[in-house]
């Protein structure tokens, strides 16, 4: 379980790497934390033909916090997003959900940007980036652009990000006190069989979020719609999620097992998210 | 045997948790396996394998991957030369030998079998020039069950067969069965399946061959547990003298029964050293292993029982059916899996009626090798799973009903209706200790107030018999053509005093190097530091049969023990010269022999072994020189035993099976190293709540592994393995020479049977049952769903 | 053929600086460039963490980063544990609580465990129980692993 060869190139600047990228076309990728894109290349599912490496690039990390905002750096690691002092005040589901994120040498490694970019369904800051509202900031030799989270998630590992496009930030704009994370999975660590994001702003939608029954972070909107008309009634939303998704079949879970799954982790989620009189 | 005959067995390191020799070198990162060998020049093999589960091959174009970079040779079967067939076999005519090819020639029959093999500068090169190899495979339809494959007309895994059925042995009969179950108060009739699984040793297989001496001996260092045997099949499949062959077995990441076979890769890693003329590695990657690797435990038993009003089982009818993939392993063949299920099903249960019917079907899956535990795991979830329904029925309680059934204190050995000698045990015990600890009638208080928030709980108990260290004989009635039963220990003491003691077992993490050195340093009064275990080189051990079966510290440590005792017979002749005294006067202590009573009449090991090799000329006329003893051990075996008893509890929404208590109550006889034997214990359970749990090999229909990954083949990690609280009872064994008793498997053969008894006790208010491991949430929720519709 | 690289990595406080084809793991580089094999490979897709080590104190599976990711960078492995040979507290917490059978994951499992109590010297077991839940080990069934981290959390506890 070798790699294929592939060219390396170690960039210290954003422009650097666009550059980099525009010259190497599309068969080029940027690695950040490598923990989903090199195991992919060692089973060579992937085989890029070059690598462009940002881990050292000083202004892709780094956390910020400007009263309500939140701004993650794409390179910025897991386990700095788990342990930074920025959450406070609204943004501690991001704490809760890092918890889940693999293990602590995954987190050590692996980064925020780099899992929006990678786009598995059941990660935990694909759900978090769409339950509150997130904003991807994208750099690319035509210049800087943002997309919403929810339209940034386009299908199974599949982003609206160019071949010549770097994610450079996850800007979160509204904190969420009452906002929780919910998973379920067979070993501890493991992605998701289902998971389960929601928010309840004080002023402003809920949102219920689910993963591993699509091919992207699916909202559930009967369920927020039943949150809306009346915000106590988190059983009713929890079986309307079940009732609106259609999930599929896999090795672990059957499509009716995954609606059982969904109805339990929102309903868990919603109870966690009000819970200490948040 | 009683206990004052068991404490003159004893010594004064037997019984002691002695810290581990191996350890150090582990700690340190000096442990050597095969790949941190450091051999120059050595190129490094890849192997294309087969992407179909069945195909034929119309040609193999090997030109590209030739010219690859870093590419010495690039071999398929016509490029081995002359090779012997291995046919691994069984001396019977119920069974159908099969050839287990090297390479694949003309046909493939399972997904990762190898067809070809490059030989590059590196593993990356050689994978690079796997690619470029083109096969034109011709698919053909595969057969991917057990049902599948005994349909009549089905596809054939080996196309010169009439069927699939390698193995169809009637193996027990009983004239009065249909009476007895006609006229049975209950008769439960049920059918038990176990997915297929995986040893997944941390370390996968890995070979280094290296030939010497322009080309007249190889070397073959490889990741094995059976040394010897893989020296004398590759000689024999290579033809060449067996002197010509030394195998070696360094440091081994973990086995399992996987590699207590031998592998394809261990006669093809030669055959390359031999052409590129240099040496040759292999490492396994863990897609290969999981692929490619032997597998086992999926079997079917269909079986009905005939029980008495009072619970007593009367009669057993058992069709079982083992899925043995699509070629026997050599020695132990496909047919290890049914013929064991089939000898031992009854365990420690005392059934007068028996008939039985065992088969080995072959499918296109990886080849079964014997995984721990092997067939026990499977019998012990169905007799088991059968005394539960039995108890429901009749209204009897866990504990009741086993005691009711096993071979109760005084009445060993007993002889089961498959003619097994069951030697002495403590299974009521194990039960009544296992029952009381757990506090049955408070857990079901508990579980009565539980049901009525809507929690579930479940208690589930299992107890069985585990045949442990035999020898010759046993494997002579299964047929085998070759009978890995005995072995051999050399104990030899050095000019300095200190001990070398070579043995024919090969330990793979199970603490040999101490746990031996325990037993000889015992009965030489030495320190079990100055006894050094030379285990795994076949130049530098006497032929033995490796590590695997739960054998050796019956087999070896038997071994040990009497070749120790001739040693110590020969220190006190010596000594007794040296000494002027009597031999029967002398004892030896802490490096001395000692004139017994006066303690400054003494000589030290040194002394004598200085008489002994450097000043022979002092010795008397008819003593040899040297001080070095061979003996061998080849004991009828010995049944070690537990109980193994859980407690689990059920998220009601998700399914999830937490595991809140979990204990064995343990009988292995005079245990050499608690420590050790607590250890194995605690690992083979784990291997059991994984089977109940979490692995399963997901084969589709068309042979395709669906989960060749550890993403999606699911070992569990420290969250899912329970603390497992470990309470010891000790039946000192008659056969075995030092008391005690083989006990490496009992963990994975406990743990399924509990915990599916636990879970079906949960749920057994709603109806649902567990018949079929792993389980999984999914697995619950369609039972219960199944039973809300119906 | 990609152009080959020159690294420096900083291995156990040794600096060393070798050529290597960008897509050799750091594993492999560490273990048969610098020939400290001490370091196992157990998958090569990260679930494992058999070859686990250290990278800037941080736990890393060394199977997902290639080699020319650390150039200029601390690694350390288990050949860096044992002081002037004597073994580490941890070292012989593992022995004493028999938290090893074949070894093969036990370098992994130490390197783990170091980075857990290094971070967070006096963890709940809960929190040993976590932290361990990164790596796979076949044969110990864990306890004697989670034995042998909480011995020598409280040893160095009762040290400090």
């Amino acid at each position: 379980m070798k790699a294929a060869d592939f060219d390396y190139y170690r960039v210290d600047s954003l422009e650097d790497a666009l550059d980099r990228l525009t010259e190497l076309g599309e068969d080029a990728k940027v690695l950040a934390g490598g923990q989903s894109l090199v195991p992919m290349m060692n089973f060579r599912l992937a085989r890029p033909a070059a690598l462009v490496d940002i881990m050292r690039v000083e202004e892709l990390r780094g956390i910020e916090r400007d009263g309500d905002v939140l701004r993650i750096r794409a390179a910025t690691t897991h386990g700095e997003v788990e342990h930074a002092a920025e959450l406070e005040g609204g943004y501690e589901v991001l704490r809760a959900a890092a918890a889940w994120v693999g293990h602590e040498p995954i987190r050590s490694r692996g980064t925020f940007g780099g899992s929006l970019a990678h786009a598995d369904p059941t990660a935990e800051w694909c759900l978090i980036a769409v339950a509150l509202g997130a904003v991807i900031e994208i750099a690319g030799p035509a210049g800087e652009r943002e997309v919403p989270a929810e339209e940034f998630l386009l299908g199974y590992f599949t982003t609206a990000l160019e071949p010549d496009e770097i994610v450079t930030a996850v800007r979160f704009p509204a904190r969420c006190r009452r906002a929780a994370m919910q998973e379920f999975a067979r070993r501890h660590g493991d992605f998701a069989l289902v998971a389960v994001a929601v928010a309840l702003p004080d002023d402003g939608e809920p949102r219920v979020v689910l993963g591993g029954v699509g091919d992207v972070p699916v909202r559930a909107r009967d369920a927020e719609q039943v949150l809306a008309d009346s915000p106590d009634s988190f059983e009713e939303a929890a079986r309307a999620a079940a009732a609106e998704i259609d999930p599929g079949a896999d090795l672990h879970a059957s499509p009716d097992y995954r609606r059982r799954l969904a109805t339990t982790l929102v309903h868990r989620a919603l109870e966690e998210a009000v819970a200490d009189g948040r | 045997m009683d206990a004052e005959a068991a404490a003159a067995l004893g010594g004064r390191w037997v019984g002691r948790p002695v810290a581990r020799v191996e350890d150090r070198r582990h700690l340190t990162g000096d442990a050597t396996f095969v790949d941190d060998i450091r051999t120059a020049g050595v190129l490094h093999v890849a192997f294309s394998r087969s992407p179909h589960g069945a195909a034929r091959i119309e040609g193999i174009d090997t030109a590209d991957a030739e010219q690859a970079p870093g590419v010495h040779a690039v071999l398929t079967a016509a490029d081995l030369g002359d090779l012997e067939p291995l046919v691994p076999r069984l001396n019977r005519p119920e069974f159908v030998a099969v050839e287990f090819p090297m390479l694949a020639a003309e046909r493939v029959r399972h997904a990762g079998e190898p067809v070809a093999l490059v030989v590059a500068d590196s593993p990356h090169a050689a994978e690079d020039a796997v690619e470029l190899i083109v096969v034109d495979y011709e698919a053909d339809e595969a057969v991917g069950s057990i049902e599948a494959a005994v349909e009549h007309d089905a596809p054939r895994v080996h196309e010169q067969l009439e069927s699939n059925v390698l193995l169809d042995v009637p193996f027990a009969d009983d004239p009065e069965m249909d009476d007895v179950l006609a006229a049975a108060e209950l008769v439960v009739d049920a059918e038990f399946s176990s997915g297929r699984l995986t040893a997944v040793p941390l370390e996968g297989r890995a070979c280094l061959a290296e030939w010497e001496r322009g080309g007249q001996r190889v070397v073959l260092h490889t990741s094995t547990q059976i040394p010897h045997l893989v020296r004398t099949t590759v000689a024999g499949v290579l033809g060449l003298d067996e002197h010509r062959v030394r195998v070696v077995a360094p440091d081994v990441g973990g086995g399992f029964g996987q590699k207590c076979v031998v592998a394809r890769e261990e006669v093809l890693v030669c055959v390359a050293a031999r052409v590129v003329g240099a040496p040759v590695k292999w490492v396994e990657d863990r897609v290969e292993s999981l692929l490619a690797g032997f597998q086992g435990h999926e079997q079917r038993f269909d079986v009905r029982a005939g029980f008495d009003a009072d619970g007593t089982m009367l009669a057993v009818d058992a069709d079982i059916v083992a899925d043995v993939g699509a070629y026997s392993t050599h020695p132990f063949t496909c047919g290890v899996e049914p013929l064991m299920a089939a000898t031992e099903m009854l365990g420690p249960y005392r059934v007068k009626h028996y008939r039985c019917r065992t088969r080995a079907v072959a499918t296109n899956k990886a080849p079964m090798a014997p995984y721990r535990g092997v067939a026990r795991p499977q019998m012990v979830l169905a007799m088991e799973r059968l005394l539960q329904k039995a108890a429901i029925a009749l209204d009897l309680e866990v504990d009741e009903i086993r005691l009711r059934n096993l071979i109760p204190p005084g009445a060993f050995p007993h002889i089961s209706a498959t003619g097994l000698s069951i030697d002495e045990g403590s299974y009521h015990e194990s039960v009544e200790l296992c029952a009381s600890t757990l506090d049955l009638p408070a857990f079901r208080e508990r579980q009565r107030a539980a049901r009525e928030e809507g929690r579930l709980l479940g208690i589930g108990v299992s107890v069985f018999a585990e045949r442990t260290g035999y020898g010759t004989e046993a494997f002579a009635q299964r047929k085998m053509a070759i009978t890995p039963g005995y072995d051999t220990a050399l104990v030899r003491m050095d000019p300095s005093g200190s001990v070398l003691l070579s043995v024919g077992t090969s330990g793979h993490g199970q603490g040999h190097q101490t746990t031996l050195a325990q037993v000889a340093a015992d009965r030489l009064g030495l320190t079990p530091d100055r006894v050094e275990v030379r285990q795994g080189d076949t130049d530098a051990t006497p032929y033995g049969w490796g590590t695997f079966a739960s054998r050796s510290m019956v087999v070896g440590g038997g071994a040990t023990r009497r070749a120790s005792d001739l040693l110590a017979d020969r220190l006190k002749t010596l000594a007794a010269h040296m000494l002027e005294a009597d031999p029967e006067d002398l004892e030896l202590y802490d490096g001395e022999a000692v004139v017994r009573g006066a303690p400054g009449k003494s000589v030290a090991f040194e002394q004598i072994a200085r008489l002994a090799y450097l000043e022979t000329h002092r010795l008397p006329e008819d003593v040899e020189p040297g001080l070095e003893c061979t003996a061998s051990f080849d004991p009828p075996g010995t049944f070690s035993n537990a109980c193994h008893g859980a407690i689990v509890e059920l998220d009601p929404e998700t399914m999830d099976v937490h595991i809140e208590r979990y204990l064995v109550v343990e009988d292995c006889g005079v245990m050499v190293n608690p420590a050790i034997v607590e250890g194995q214990v605690r690992g083979g359970v784990a291997q059991g709540i994984a089977a109940a749990l979490y692995e399963e090999l997901a084969y589709g229909e068309d042979g395709q592994l669906q989960n060749a990954s550890l993403m999606d083949y699911l070992v569990p990690t420290a969250w899912e393995i329970p603390p497992i609280e470990i309470l010891h009872l000790e039946t000192p064994s008659e056969f075995s020479e030092t008391g005690a008793k083989g006990m490496g498997e009992g963990g994975t053969m406990g743990a399924p049977a509990c915990i599916a008894t636990a879970v079906s006790d949960a749920l057994a208010h709603l109806g649902a049952e567990v018949d079929r491991i792993p389980i999984t949430p999914d697995r619950l929720h369609e039972a219960l769903r199944e039973r809300e519709q119906a | 053929m990609s152009d080959p690289h020159l690294i420096s990595i900083t291995v156990n406080g040794v600096r060393h600086e070798t050529v290597v084809e960008a897509r050799r793991s750091l594993a492999d580089v560490l273990r048969h460039d610098l020939g400290l094999t001490g370091t196992h490979i157990g998958c090569e897709h990260g679930i494992c963490g058999t070859c686990t080590v250290l990278v800037e104190g941080r736990p890393a599976r060394s199977c997902l980063m290639f080699g020319v990711q650390a150039d200029d960078l601390h690694v350390e492995t288990v050949e860096g544990l044992a002081e002037n040979g004597d073994l580490n507290t941890l070292q012989q917490a593992f022995t004493e609580a028999h938290g090893l059978q074949c070894g093969y994951c036990t370098p992994g499992f130490l390197m783990l465990a170091t980075a857990l109590l290094r971070e967070n010297p006096d963890p709940t077991d809960d929190e040993i129980r976590t932290a361990m839940s990164a790596n796979l080990c076949r044969c110990t069934g864990y306890a004697g692993i989670l034995a042998a981290v909480r011995a020598a959390a409280d040893a160095d506890s009762t040290t400090t």
